[in-house]
C-alpha cells in the first residue's frame, strides 16, 4: 500500500509566490510552525520564477532570506489535490502521497492565463504569454526566434520585453485593448511613481517594435507547428510569420482550493475580510485570489495573512492603507483590460474550445448551461477539469462555473486507492510537530 | 556550460542542467502528446495547469513536463 507521510503545522501556505512567501515571511518570524507548499520545484511562483535551475528572481530574494532566517524550509514539488476533512490536506509528490495537517490555512493559489479559442489556437507553439516566459526560463532558447505577443494585459509589454532580451525579435506586440482605455489606465498610474517608472523601462526595452491597440490574432496556421498568425490590426487583417505566438487574455484566479475547503466565491474571486480571512473559519487567503492586483498587492495581502495567522493583527492593521491604494490600481487594471465583445466570435464552428476532450466551438453552442454542455458533451472533463475552457466558455457563453470536486487535480490510482482502503491511514511523521 | 543528453521519441537532445522536459521535447521538434483526435499538441501554460504537455517517461505515461526537469539518459516519449 502508499505510504501517507505526515507533515503538521501551525500554519500552511498553499502557494509560494510572492503573496505565499510574505505570508510565511510574517507568520514564520511570529514564532509558529509553518510549512510553505508548493507545485513547483523551487518558490517564486510564477512572476519569481527562476531562470533554469538557479534561485528565484531577485526581488524575491528579501523574502526568502526571511523565510529561510525563520528556519522554514518550503515543501516543493507538492500538488494539494484533496481535502478529506478540515484541518487535513492531501497531496502528492513525484512519488509519494502526503497528508498535510494544519490549524490554520493561508491559500496563496496565484493566477493562471486567460485563453481564448481562435483557428489554429491548439497549434504547437502557440502558447500562452506567461506560458512562453515560463518555458524560456525553464531552458528554451529563444535567440533568433521571432514570436508574436498578443492577448490583453499588462503581462504582454513584460514579456515582449523579457523575449527581447534574450534575444528574439518581437514581430508585434497586439494589445486587444483599445488605446483610449490604455490612456485612461495610465492616467490612474499617475499616483504610483513605482509603476510609471516601470513602464518608461519597458517603453525603452521595446524601443522599435510594432506594438498596436485594438489588434488582436484571429487565425494561427502551420502544418502540424505553428508558421504564420493573422492579425485583426484596427480592423484590417495581417499574416505575419512567427516562431512562437505568445498569446494570453490577462488573468484568472486559481480559486478551485478555495471552493472544494467551501469559502464563499463572489464573482469569481474568493471573498476575504480586513484580515484576509475567507468565509471559513481559520482558512485566510491572499494575492490574486482576492481580486487580480499584481505582485505589490499580493506581498500586502500576503503580509496581512501572515501577520494575522500568527497572532499580529495589531500589525497587520497598519498595512490595511497600502492595500487600499494598491486595490484601486487593480480596479483601474480590470476596466482597462476588460474583453472587448469582438473577441466571441474568434472561433469558428469547428475550432476546438476543450482541448483535452476536443470539442469544437460547434458542439457547445446548443446548451444553456456548462453543466449540461458537460455531460453530452465531456467539455470540461479532462485532466484539466475546465482550468482552460472554463474560463474561456465563460466569456463566450456566459456559463457560470461549475461546482468543485476533489481531487481537484488528477492523482493517481495508487493514491487514491490508499485514502479509499484507509481513512487513518498508517502514518510516517517525517517533520515533528506538537 | 555542463550539458546533459536524453532522448525523446528516439531524438538525441543536449540540454543544460535545469531545463525542463517540456521545453527539451520543443527542442528535439517532438509533440508532446497527441489529442483525441489525433492532433499533435504543445505546451500551452508552462506552469502545470493545461496537461498538454504530459507525456511519458521512462515509461510513466501522463507526466507534467513542464514541471520535470530533465535527468541525463531520460526516455521521454510522445504520449497518446
Amino acid at each position: 500500500m502508499t505510504r501517507v507521510a505526515c507533515h503538521k503545522f501551525d500554519v500552511i501556505i498553499i502557494g509560494a509566490g510572492p503573496a505565499g512567501m510574505a505570508a510565511a515571511a510574517c507568520a514564520g518570524e511570529s514564532g509558529v510552525r509553518v510549512g510553505l507548499v508548493d507545485d513547483n520545484f523551487s518558490p517564486g511562483g510564477q512572476i519569481w520564477r527562476s531562470q533554469r535551475a538557479g534561485e528565484p528572481a531577485l526581488e524575491a530574494g528579501v523574502w526568502l532570506k526571511r523565510i529561510r532566517a525563520s528556519r522554514i524550509e518550503p515543501l516543493c514539488g507538492f500538488r494539494v489535490f484533496d481535502v478529506p476533512k478540515m484541518g487535513v490536506l492531501l497531496a502528492e509528490t513525484a512519488d509519494d502521497l502526503c497528508e498535510l495537517r494544519y490549524d490554520r490555512l493561508i491559500l496563496a493559489t496565484g493566477a493562471r492565463e486567460r485563453f481564448l479559442p481562435f483557428p489554429g489556437w491548439t497549434l504547437p507553439n502557440v502558447m500562452g504569454a506567461g506560458g512562453l516566459q515560463a518555458l524560456v526560463k525553464s531552458g528554451l532558447p529563444i535567440r533568433g526566434k521571432r514570436a508574436v505577443v498578443a492577448g490583453t494585459g499588462p503581462l504582454l509589454l513584460a514579456v515582449a520585453a523579457y523575449l527581447r532580451k534574450h534575444g528574439a525579435e518581437i514581430a508585434m506586440v497586439c494589445e486587444q485593448a483599445s488605446w483610449g482605455s490604455l490612456a485612461r489606465f495610465a492616467v490612474a498610474l499617475m499616483g504610483q511613481p513605482g509603476k510609471i517608472v516601470q513602464a518608461l523601462q519597458l517603453k525603452k526595452d521595446l524601443a522599435g517594435v510594432p506594438v498596436t491597440t485594438s489588434s488582436w490574432p484571429v487565425a494561427a496556421q502551420g502544418n502540424n507547428v505553428l508558421e504564420t498568425v493573422t492579425i485583426s490590426r484596427r480592423g484590417k487583417s495581417e499574416t505575419l510569420a512567427c516562431d512562437y505566438l505568445a498569446c494570453g487574455f490577462h488573468l484568472v484566479p486559481n480559486t478551485e482550493l478555495a471552493a472544494l475547503l467551501g469559502c464563499q466565491i463572489d464573482r469569481d474571486f474568493v471573498r476575504v475580510d480586513d484580515f484576509q480571512r475567507t468565509t471559513v473559519p481559520e482558512v485566510l487567503c491572499a494575492g490574486e485570489p482576492t481580486g487580480i492586483g499584481g505582485v505589490e498587492s499580493a506581498l500586502v495581502e500576503g503580509q496581512i495573512a501572515g501577520l494575522v495567522s500568527g497572532g499580529r493583527v495589531a500589525e497587520a492593521r497598519k498595512l490595511f492603507g497600502q492595500r487600499k491604494k494598491l486595490r484601486s490600481f487593480a480596479a483601474a487594471m480590470g476596466d482597462a483590460f476588460q474583453l472587448r465583445p469582438e473577441l466571441r466570435d474568434l472561433p469558428s464552428a469547428e475550432t476546438t474550445v476543450c482541448r483535452c476532450e476536443d470539442v469544437p466551438y460547434s458542439r457547445l453552442q446548443p446548451y444553456p448551461t456548462r453543466r449540461a454542455a458537460k455531460l453530452q458533451t465531456r467539455c470540461g472533463m479532462g485532466p484539466c477539469q475546465g482550468r482552460v475552457c472554463g474560463p474561456a466558455t465563460q466569456f463566450l457563453f456566459d456559463w457560470t462555473p461549475d461546482s468543485v470536486r476533489p481531487p481537484i487535480f488528477p492523482a493517481r490510482v495508487e493514491s487514491l486507492a490508499a485514502v479509499a482502503s484507509s481513512p487513518e491511514p498508517e502514518q510516517e511523521a517525517i517533520t515533528g510537530g506538537h | 556550460m555542463p550539458s546533459l543528453s536524453l532522448t525523446v521519441n528516439g531524438v538525441t537532445v543536449d540540454v543544460e542542467p535545469g531545463t525542463t522536459v517540456a521545453t527539451a521535447a520543443m527542442q528535439a521538434g517532438q509533440p508532446c502528446r497527441v489529442s483525441i483526435s489525433g492532433a499533435p499538441r504543445g505546451p500551452l501554460c508552462g506552469m502545470g495547469i493545461c496537461f498538454e504537455c504530459r507525456m511519458t517517461i521512462n515509461g510513466r505515461a501522463h507526466c507534467r513536463t513542464c514541471q520535470i526537469r530533465c535527468e541525463p539518459g531520460m526516455d521521454v516519449k510522445t504520449d497518446d
